[in-house]
């Protein structure tokens, strides 16, 4: 086994009376995909809040890219990448803009943002467009680029909520061989979906229902478990007996 | 006669085509899919059919009505469900659906027989405020508000955008029930796999139509046999995949890679030892049936 | 009509149910009468003076006494030369200085008029203003007490009409029908501006125009509750000023509530307006706080005379529909006037509301824009 890089211990938060999530433990390696998938309403949004530091846990214990989610939030934020379908870069600035902004309050020096900011560019192909406001891109684009500045910074992780909302296909598949390359590198993938073909394309699926962590395991193995052809199948047999949604 | 028509509709927002001379036909009582993703001018064609935006060009008619001229008839008849739809979340579900009644000027005693299925799963429920509904069940009343007036033709815009499969499903099988009442429904999707619960579909992407024709009928005219790959590693298959010279096209497609070969009687087993020279194990190549996302795919790429 | 009264039904549940709604809507009147009623006045209290009295004879003296009794007023200092006059403007605690020329009882009794010069310190113009109101209420108020002892007006000291209506230099007056209507503006405007965008928000206003219920309805609907809303805002702060304020209304209790309705009913329309050109509740609330709560605090002449206004801001001020509001209830309710004295400003203000009304149902889109 890898060394793990995102370790959860029975992690729990409150709202009053509700438990939002309730008592999950994992652990996720480095350059890992995985994918945490769950119905809506399941605690997904707020797991993911507490391991990026942005919410304190009730109870249990976490630690990504080797640090604490109580007492060491900033470093944690340091080494992470964001990335969700709703908010990820400023409409109004143009795509240089956007990549010098990023790049500069994760603290990269000038010299590295340009040097990064034009091999991305180079990339993904949007020389014609650099200069144009991000506003004006096809959401595709949008979101490859919002990809490519989320680990502009060489972060440990990368959470990406929804990443491929509403996109269409053969842009998804061009966003999923990035997440691969990235993937390759080094960078630890932690990626939520409402398309079950795309859990497929995760090394391990965990499956959140009413707040617990209901199954950890290969996408193949899952399905063999439950004696199901597709992920969709396997998806429905769990989530099936949720109690709660948003 | 048809329950909608366009004939080349368009509509430009500041100079920018959204929807491009769009045509088509729906059948009274059919289950129609507009299936494409964000910003493929869905939303656009939706509210010039629902008399809510002017068409810059072409005609559109609903239910022989033409939607420029008879926007006032087309509205007494015609219920519609926006994408982001989402009630009054301080009044409760009761005084939600009276609300919508009473706007369309009945009463949810004179259409109840066609929300009973839907409304008895809220109907405990009934003195709960919108908003402290659950995700599925605000779907659930957000659609008996648009049935409360027994419309001619039902709107649905993305209503299972960021729905779980689980509430997916289930929406679509109240469509399905609503079917069986004779409503024309016109649904549009991003979720490529929604299309086979469709009577027929349209394929569009950036303002365009794709293709238009039932679900069957698309995937039959796929143009060539499709393959499902897979490895013990399926980044570097999907990698070998795309620098092999015989592949036509070769995408992921969940657990398996998807590939149509140049040569249509490649033989399979010398292809797989090509590829397990390139040092991938557990390869496994089969015939697969094709999907609408296939024909998506491919006629972009055809495009492009 | 059965739509019209659900629909009513509807928006009173929209305000009922949203407690910080409620509370802008009844908590705002209150907080602003109390404020202004008892922390903000612009009156006066104690302020310093100087008195140079060259004349020393009987009226300077009456006059004098009459000053230093007064509360607004603390005689800080009798200086007998001009030269002291700047050397007490400059220690800065003296605002104002008051000279009787030699002879002024003489001139009085003989030419039937006398002048008294009255220098401010206008570094504070507003300051400056109410101060010299003042001291021309007083010597006002001296020239009467003579017209009653001697029956006819023996003699003319200064022309000063201002406070004639409130001869105790009350404060709450000016600011009463001030709250009025800038609460009116808040409520109406920002209110019903809010309301309809926020059904643009949730997507309820695509449905509601696919509806067969019209669209000028919505409006009218929309516009029903705030209208009545605030005919109870207008009673309240009109109980309060009585009761608690005791500041009674001089004039017709329905000439005042004809008058609110219409300039409730601009309001309203302005906010359809503002309504109608956004799309989000932030914009609404802002354009509503700036465009309209501003003008009404600037413009309106209750917190600062327009007449001390440079010509361009004065042409502005008249197409404010508070300023014609706020004169019309400083009409009715201090002065006691009845309709023939505000004819004129009912007439601007149903003009402007007329105008008003026109644009928006003509910006106003029976489909998404």
């Amino acid at each position: 086994m890898k060394e793990a890089v995102i370790t959860t211990d029975k992690l729990t938060k409150r709202f009053g009376d509700f438990v939002a999530t309730n008592e999950i433990s994992f652990e996720v390696s480095r350059g890992e995909i995985f994918g945490f998938l769950g119905a809506n309403g399941a605690g997904k949004t707020t797991a993911m809040r507490m391991l990026c530091g942005l919410s304190t846990p009730s109870s249990g214990n976490a630690s990504i890219a080797g640090f604490d989610v109580y007492r060491q939030t900033e470093q944690i934020k340091k080494n992470i990448g964001y990335m969700s379908q709703k908010f990820s870069l400023y409409e109004d600035l143009t795509v240089l803009e956007n990549i010098r902004f990023f790049g500069g309050i994760y603290g990269l020096s000038r010299p590295r943002i340009r040097e990064k900011g034009e091999k991305l560019i180079k990339d993904l192909g949007l020389e014609q467009e650099a200069k144009k406001l991000v506003g004006a891109l096809p959401l595709g684009w949008k979101q490859k680029l919002s990809f490519s500045v989320a680990i502009l910074h060489d972060p440990q992780i990368v959470f990406l909520d929804e990443p491929t909302g509403g996109v269409d296909p053969v842009t998804r598949r061009q966003f999923w061989n990035m997440i691969y390359e990235a993937a390759d590198r080094g960078v630890t993938i932690f990626v939520t979906t409402h398309y079950m073909d795309e859990a497929e394309y995760c090394n391990r699926i965990s499956i959140m229902v009413d707040g617990r962590v209901k199954a950890l395991d290969t996408p193949r193995n899952l399905k063999e478990h439950f004696g199901a052809a597709t992920m969709d199948e396997v998806f429905y047999a769990l989530a099936r007996g949720a109690k709660r949604s948003e | 006669m048809e329950a909608v028509r366009t004939t080349h509709l368009k509509k430009t927002y500041h100079g920018k085509t959204a929807v491009d001379e769009v045509s088509l036909t729906i059948e009274q009582g059919e289950l129609f899919g507009l299936i494409g993703p964000d910003g493929a001018g869905k939303t656009s064609i939706f509210r010039m059919l629902t008399t809510l935006l002017l068409p810059d060009g072409g005609a559109a008619a609903v239910d022989g009505l033409d939607v420029v001229k008879d926007y006032r008839q087309i509205r007494k008849r015609v219920g519609y469900m926006p994408g982001k739809f989402s009630l009054y979340p301080d009044l409760s579900v009761e005084e939600n659906l009276n609300f919508f009644a009473t706007v369309f000027n009945t009463t949810v005693a004179a259409n109840y027989t066609l929300i009973k299925d839907i409304y008895v799963q809220l109907e405990p429920f009934k003195k709960r405020r919108a908003g402290k509904l659950s995700g599925g069940m605000k779907q659930k009343l957000a659609l008996c508000c648009a049935l409360i007036h027994k419309p001619t033709v039902l709107f649905l815009d993305e209503p299972t955008t960021g729905v779980d499969p689980v509430s997916r499903k289930e929406f679509w099988e109240m469509l399905q029930q609503l079917k069986a009442q004779h409503i024309t429904i016109l649904v549009s999707t991003p979720y490529m796999d929604e299309a086979s619960l469709c009577d027929k579909v349209a394929l569009i992407q950036q303002g365009k139509i794709l293709s238009v024709d039932t679900p069957a009928a698309i995937v039959a005219s796929y143009p060539q046999p499709l393959y499902a790959a897979r490895a013990n590693e399926m980044h570097q298959l999907l990698k070998a995949l795309q620098q092999s010279a015989d592949v036509r096209s070769s995408y992921g497609f969940g657990e398996f890679a998807h590939v149509s070969f140049k040569d249509t009687d490649i033989d399979i087993a010398s292809f797989e030892t090509i590829l397990a020279k390139k040092g991938l194990t557990d390869i496994e190549i089969r015939p697969t049936p094709v999907t609408i996302e296939d024909c998506f795919i491919e006629r972009l790429n055809s495009q492009a | 009509m059965k739509q019209l009264l659900t629909f009513v039904r509807k928006e009173f549940a929209h305000v009922l149910r949203d407690r910080k709604t409620l509370l802008i809507l009844f908590g705002m009147p209150v907080a602003q009468i109390l404020i202004f009623g008892f922390a903000l006045t612009n009156e006066v209290k104690n302020a310093r003076i100087m008195i140079m009295d060259q004349a020393k004879d009987q009226a300077s003296r009456q006059i004098i006494d009459k000053i230093e009794a007064s509360r607004y007023f603390e005689v800080n200092q009798y200086i007998h030369h001009r030269d002291e006059l700047e050397k007490g403007f400059k220690q800065g605690d003296v605002r104002l200085a008051v000279i009787f020329p030699q002879g002024f009882d003489h001139a009085l009794q003989h030419l039937h008029q006398a002048q008294i010069e009255v220098i401010a310190d206008a570094s504070d113009p507003n300051y400056a203003t109410t101060l010299s109101s003042y001291i021309s209420s007083i010597i006002q108020d001296y020239q009467s007490e003579q017209v009653a002892a001697a029956g006819h007006l023996p003699y003319q000291i200064v022309p000063q009409i201002r406070f004639l209506y409130n001869p105790q230099l009350k404060g709450a007056p000016n600011f009463v029908p001030g709250v009025m209507a800038l609460v009116l503006m808040l409520v109406c405007v920002m209110m019903t501006a809010v309301s309809i965008v926020k059904e643009k928000e949730t997507g309820t206003m695509e449905i509601l125009l696919v509806s067969p219920f019209s669209p000028l309805m919505v409006i009218v609907s929309k516009a029903i509750p705030y209208l009545l809303l605030s005919l109870i805002n207008v009673t309240t702060i009109l109980l309060l000023s009585v009761f608690v304020l005791d500041l009674p209304v001089q004039g017709n209790l329905i000439l005042l509530f004809a008058e609110s309705t219409l300039f409730i009913i601009t309001c309203l329309t302005l906010g359809i307006f503002i309504s109608v050109k956004t799309s989000s509740q932030q914009v609404a609330m802002l354009i509503s706080l700036m465009g309209m709560m501003l003008p009404t605090i600037l413009f309106s002449g209750f917190m600062f005379p327009i007449e001390n206004m440079p010509w361009p801001l004065q042409l502005i001020s008249n197409v404010v529909p508070s300023k014609w509001y706020y004169i019309i209830v400083k009409a009715i309710m201090i002065k006691g006037l009845g309709f023939a004295a505000i004819w004129k400003e009912t007439l601007i203000l149903a003009g402007i509301t007329l105008a008003l009304l026109v644009i928006s149902l003509k910006s106003f889109k029976i489909r998404l824009s």
